[in-house]
């Protein structure tokens, strides 16, 4: 028992970092119905940028979070401007492949010398690991953090969203982009400060988890990435706390899995429950399908 | 107030609009009838700047508003009620009119705006946390045409208000536009429903296939034989 709790703490620890990056997939796909699928290489610089705050200048920890969200949102809204913007009325199937290749670059253009090389980089602890908790379970200070700062952040963002004059005119384009621009939204900006919150989020993420698997290099985006675009998808890609809520299953499932199955399981199961999904449920959990009206 | 000039409009290699020319006078209603395809959404669209003309001009008070964006427009004092409703059915009443406010800077005056579309609209007031996607298709429109009183603006263009309606509620809803009207806004209202629209309006403008085939007073319109067998059925 005792173990099987000690695992859903750990499971809690990647379910919550996913959740940060799964957050920006579906806000971007309610917005632009896009799959950003270099959001998981904006997580990664995100990892990066809390490589260099903490290992080179020794910044606080909040000064750390910080640098991130702001690096990760400018790198995002350049994206969006750059390649999204101009292929907003083409097929949705350009955008796709740009994606695709806007991840490509981040990946491999960061591995550059130049860069951040292309090597495994080791993540520097900005604090001692320590541990409390009775028996054999055990709750670490880093898991402690992982835990404070998202659901901070998923607070930040339900207000931003649901009490901002922001958060409306997001929710007013995702439903209905003309109708936004009607009243008087402008709808660029809105798309702009969607791509930034979600980088933000995906920034946050990734100091979390450099400072829980003190491992970067170029190339960390793409699993967690993949693994939050299916948690986004299980709890219905465009709703927000379906994110959260596929996040958190995502964590568990792939945790247990290693856990009592074997941990060569763990990226597969991943797969396995967006196949699964797909098949069953395409709208995922909380997700509702779009009904046209006449 | 609003000059459209020689506007001539495209979706792709389709020629929709053909040097469409109409004017509306400050507080007038001016009517715009038609079929169903004849254009009378891409007219609004255009002047709304959801479609840029290709060639012409759209002057709203002297100002060359052609080709610019919605939220643009719409900061103009242009307010546009869609075909459809349109309302977010998502958010909650009261968050639609609040977005119908979104241009301007909260304050007394924008809630001097809320209290008149409540008084207005009691409904609205009564059902301000409810969803819009669960309010009936008349209270939907009723929405639609509050939100956009919302923006305080000076012209309302708006686009089959009486569609799928029952006749009572039509009634209603026109009743509605003659108040908003009467409080200071000029209105373009386009129509299938030709003969209440032209009671409501003095002026109107036929369109067919992208062109504007007759205009003048509704008091001329509804005497000519043309119009009569066309939009005004056996009334």
């Amino acid at each position: 028992m005792d173990y099987f709790l000690q695992q859903v703490i750990n499971g809690l620890q990647i379910g919550f970092v996913y959740a940060l990056i799964a957050l920006g997939y579906t806000m971007v796909y309610g917005v632009v119905g896009l799959i950003n699928f270099a959001h998981g290489d904006v997580f990664m610089v995100g990892a990066f940028i809390g490589l260099y705050a903490i290992g080179k200048y020794h910044l606080p920890l909040f000064a750390v979070f910080l640098l991130a969200t702001i690096g990760c949102a400018v790198l995002a809204v350049v994206m969006e401007r750059v390649a999204y913007r101009p292929l907003r009325q083409a097929p949705r199937i350009a955008s796709l492949i740009t994606a695709i290749g806007v991840s490509l670059f981040l990946e491999y253009f960061t591995a550059l010398n130049q860069v951040f090389g292309p090597n495994f980089y080791s993540f520097p602890r900005p604090f001692a690991v320590s541990s409390w908790g009775p028996g054999d379970i055990s709750l670490t200070n880093i898991q402690a953090i992982i835990f404070l700062v998202t659901l901070s952040c998923l607070g930040a963002l339900q207000f931003i969203v649901r009490r901002t004059r922001v958060g409306r005119a997001m929710r007013a384009v995702s439903f209905d982009p003309v109708t936004a621009g009607l009243v008087g939204v402008d709808v660029n900006r809105v798309i702009s400060i969607t791509f930034g919150l979600g980088a933000a989020l995906a920034g946050v993420g990734g100091v979390l988890y450099g400072i829980a698997y003190p491992q970067v290099n170029t190339f960390m985006g793409v699993m967690p990435g993949l693994k939050a675009f299916t948690a986004a998808v299980l709890g219905g890609i465009g709703s927000i706390p379906g994110a959260v809520l596929g996040a958190l299953i995502m964590g568990q499932s792939e945790t247990l899995a290693s856990a009592y199955l074997s941990s060569t399981y763990r990226d597969g199961i991943a797969f396995v429950i967006l196949i699964g999904v797909l098949l069953l449920r395409p709208t995922g959990i909380l997700g509702a399908a779009k009904t046209e009206k006449v | 107030m609003l000059i459209i000039d020689n506007v001539n409009v495209y979706y792709g290699k389709l020629h929709a609009l053909k040097g469409i020319s109409l004017r509306v006078g400050e507080g007038e209603i001016v009517s715009l009838i038609g079929a169903n395809g004849a254009g009378k959404t891409t007219v609004l669209r255009a002047v709304s700047g959801i479609l840029a003309p290709r060639s012409g001009k759209i002057l709203f008070k002297g100002k060359d508003i052609s080709g610019l964006p919605p939220h643009k427009v719409a900061r103009q004092g242009i307010a546009h009620v869609p075909e459809g409703r349109g309302v977010f059915a998502n958010m909650t009443v009261r968050e639609n009119l609040d977005m119908g406010a979104c241009t301007r800077r909260p304050g007394r005056e924008v809630d001097e705006s809320l209290d008149r579309v409540f008084s207005r609209f009691p409904r609205m007031a009564e059902r301000a946390a409810q969803l819009a996607g669960t309010l009936s298709g008349g209270e939907q429109q009723m929405l639609a045409i509050g939100r956009a009183m919302m923006a305080n603006p000076s012209m309302m263009l708006l686009d089959e208000p009486s569609m799928g309606l029952s006749p009572l509620l039509v009634e209603e809803i026109f009743h509605m536009i003659t108040e908003v009207n009467r409080a200071g806004a000029t209105i373009l209202l386009v129509e299938q429903n030709a003969s209440m629209a032209f009671s409501i309006s003095r002026r109107a403008y036929v369109l067919e296939t992208g062109s504007i085939v007759i205009k003048g007073d509704t008091d001329d319109l509804r005497n000519d034989p043309g119009v009569q067998s066309a939009y005004l059925g056996d009334l």
